[in-house]
């Protein structure tokens, strides 16, 4: 794949004792679009500003094209970015608002053979290529004919897209976008997802992109780095983060999971319920106590004598392409998504392909996820998960900056 | 009953508004009084008012009270404007803190202001002046030796303007933070992404969007400034005097309808500039309630299917 254009090494950030980032190691190749996925306060929106230029980090190093430009100001780093809200000028119309970035006058630095800056220049774009770099970036985000309404006239759809034009006019190497689409409504939040995978084909630049929520991360990103706490949970393509999660945060933030206590026997043996599985895992102690990760979708549902495990349907939900079930085996409770409806109460067994199986080793998230048994609350929690603001990251930016 | 009781009502508002504006009213009609008299009308006339215009202390003294209201609502708007922006890149606590701090010297009565101002000066002036005649400076240039003495200083027309940026700061920091507070703290952020220095920044993005605060700032201080007689008549000294001054000391001697026509100037002028500045501060509200309802609208919508 192409080269390495920003590396954090190190990276620490903290506000008075408050730790925010906690040596964050990331490096981020050329015209890739990786993802920052993480919840609320996580750090992923300070990483994002540690990038942008807008904050330093406390320690530790940021590479740019293998220099260090952890005091390079923002206006003077070849990276954009996409504010949460859009952050649009509300005095200028559309058009100016798109211009703004290319009527500043650049300074041209003239440097002799040591380096050292020996004439400097202010360099002004023409009237005619402003016009002309606008109309085109119009063109790209397709908003041709609303170069004169007023930003308050626009919906935030098309709000959205002049944020983008006028980070993009630009030409920077790399755009950073912070929850860009949390404001928008579901079906144009798709819409849109489609539209920044284009652009970003189309302009072959670098897109880091901030979000939480999670299958907008799988759909679009060919990186995704799952940040808590101020920590880099795992880096690794959607594939790799969906099928090999590193621990149960990760497994759970990522899609449905239910996560068992398991103890692994040997290499491709797991224990769970005093039973043993088959699976692909292995490189773990023998009797090694380990997290084991069962995707709902991965169960196949059998008739009860045939199962390998035993369980009561205690809920089912509708969800259109499958059934989400509860299953109650030995008191934990399980999620399972099956086309076929069982009733409630009815007796099931289930089979599980040892490829459906995931070990993981046992982290400090152990047994704080992958229980379904106060599942209606988690069903409502997942379907108001849309936008909220990361008001901790947003308050330091207010404050700090 | 009913009838009665807002017969009554209209009475007493009736009454107050008497109180408040019959004395303004008196001073108006009679400043057009031909005679000398404050009491028995002589006919409508001029004449106050052309006495008034010859009389070269009360000119000298509107050329000072326009220029140090002038000078003192330039500065005062400067420096207010950019320590509100000061404020609201603080933290929460130390701006609400700060905040309260410029509170005070708003509600401190004049006399305190005026006499602390004062008292201040005379202390550092006496000071300075102990240096000043005691000491010199010689320089050595170019073989030539220069001696330096230092001036005395004293109240005057430079303390006198200190004060009334003193005392206008505060009302410019009030005026101006509250749009501060509705601005997205992202725009500036977004601004020197795009190629801005903090300065530039300041001057394309912050400015236009707290613009209409700073005016309504500069012509809440320059109408305190021509307001102003308590603070002034304590840290001007002896040498200058603002219109207000002059009144104060022309109605001493003797209270002639003069005082009543340039009184009735000084009432229109500030008059004029609250007027102005309620109109402005209205027509904002217009404003602001219109963006708002645009921008809710459009959240509405989109909230509307999710």
């Amino acid at each position: 794949m192409s080269k390495e254009l920003i590396r954090l090494s190190d990276c620490t950030m903290k506000f008075d004792d408050e730790v925010i980032l906690d040596k964050i190691n990331l490096y981020i190749r050329d015209k890739e679009f990786l993802t920052l996925l993480g919840p609320s306060g996580c750090g992923k929106t300070t990483t994002l500003r540690i990038i942008g230029g807008f904050q330093t980090p406390t320690s530790g190093d940021v590479l740019f094209d293998g220099v260090r430009i952890n005091a390079v100001p923002p206006h003077k780093r070849a990276i954009n970015t996409v504010f949460q809200k859009y952050a649009l000028f509300p005095h200028l119309n559309v058009y100016e608002n798109i211009a703004f970035g290319l009527r500043v006058p650049k300074v041209e630095e003239q440097r002799d053979e040591k380096g050292k800056v020996i004439a400097r220049r202010k360099v002004k774009l023409s009237e005619k290529e402003i016009d002309q770099r606008v109309m085109e970036m119009l063109e790209v985000v397709n908003l041709r004919g609303f170069e004169k309404r007023h930003i308050s006239q626009l919906s935030g759809g098309q709000q959205q897209r002049v944020a983008i034009a006028r980070a993009l006019v630009n030409k920077p190497k790399v755009l950073l976008l912070d929850e860009p689409l949390g404001a928008l409504d579901l079906k144009l939040r798709k819409d849109m997802q489609n539209e920044l995978k284009r652009i970003q084909k189309a302009m072959e630049i670098t897109f880091i992109y901030v979000t939480h929520d999670q299958e907008e991360a799988l759909a679009m990103s060919d990186t995704v780095v799952v940040m808590d706490g101020g920590k880099i949970q795992q880096i690794g393509t959607p594939e790799d983060i969906y099928n090999e999660p590193k621990n149960a945060f990760v497994a759970d933030f990522i899609g449905e999971s239910n996560i068992l206590d398991g103890i692994m026997r040997a290499d491709g043996v797991v224990e769970i319920f005093n039973r043993r599985f088959q699976c692909l895992d292995g490189g773990f102690e023998k009797d090694e106590p380990v997290d084991v990760v069962i995707r709902p979708e991965d169960v196949d549902i059998v008739p009860e004598n045939e199962g390998q495990l035993k369980g009561t349907v205690t809920n089912v939900t509708f969800k259109g392409m499958q059934y989400d079930i509860i299953v109650d085996f030995y008191g934990f409770k399980w999620l399972i998504q099956t086309t076929d409806l069982s009733p409630v109460g009815s007796r099931i067994g289930i089979k599980i392909d040892p490829d459906g199986i995931h070990v993981m080793k046992k982290s400090q998230y152990s047994g704080m996820f992958g229980d379904y048994s106060s599942y209606s609350e988690e069903y409502e929690e997942i379907s108001d998960a849309e936008y909220e603001p990361e008001e901790v990251d947003e308050q330091e930016g207010g404050d700090e900056n | 009953m009913k009838k009665e009781r807002r017969l009554g009502s209209r009475i007493f508002m009736g009454l107050i508004f008497l109180f408040l504006y019959a004395p303004i009213l008196l001073m108006i009609v009679f400043s057009f009084n031909d005679g000398n008299s404050n009491v028995v009308w002589q006919g409508f006339s001029l004449r106050w008012y052309e006495q008034l215009f010859h009389d070269r202390a009360i000119i000298q003294s509107v050329y000072t009270t326009l220029l140090v209201s002038a000078l003192a609502t330039v500065i005062a708007t400067i420096a207010g404007t950019f320590a509100a922006v000061g404020f609201y890149s603080m933290r929460r606590r130390t701006r609400s803190m700060l905040l309260n701090v410029n509170n005070i010297p708003m509600m401190n009565a004049d006399i305190v202001t005026g006499v602390s101002l004062c008292m201040l000066f005379v202390a550092v002036f006496g000071l300075w002046n102990e240096f000043a005649v005691n000491y010199r400076v010689i320089i050595n240039l170019f073989g030539t030796k220069y001696r330096i003495t230092f001036p005395e200083l004293s109240l005057g027309f430079g303390t006198m303007l200190i004060a009334h940026i003193t005392f206008n700061i505060p009302y410019v920091i009030l005026s101006v933070g509250p749009k501060l507070r509705q601005m997205d703290h992202n725009l500036v952020d977004a601004a020197r992404d795009l190629g801005c220095t903090w300065m530039r920044a300041f001057f394309k993005v912050i400015l236009p969007e707290i613009k209409t605060g700073i005016v309504s700032g500069a012509l809440i201080a320059f109408t305190m400034s021509v307001d102003d007689f308590v603070i002034s008549y304590f840290t001007a000294g002896s040498s200058v005097s603002t219109l207000a001054m002059e009144i104060y000391s022309m109605a001493r001697k003797k209270v002639t309808p003069e005082i009543n026509a340039v009184s009735t100037l000084l009432f229109l002028v500030v008059l004029f500039l609250l007027v102005a500045v309620n109109l402005r501060e209205a027509r904002q509200a217009k404003a602001q309630a219109r963006r708002n309802y645009g921008t809710v609208h459009h959240g509405a919508g989109s909230r509307a299917r999710t």
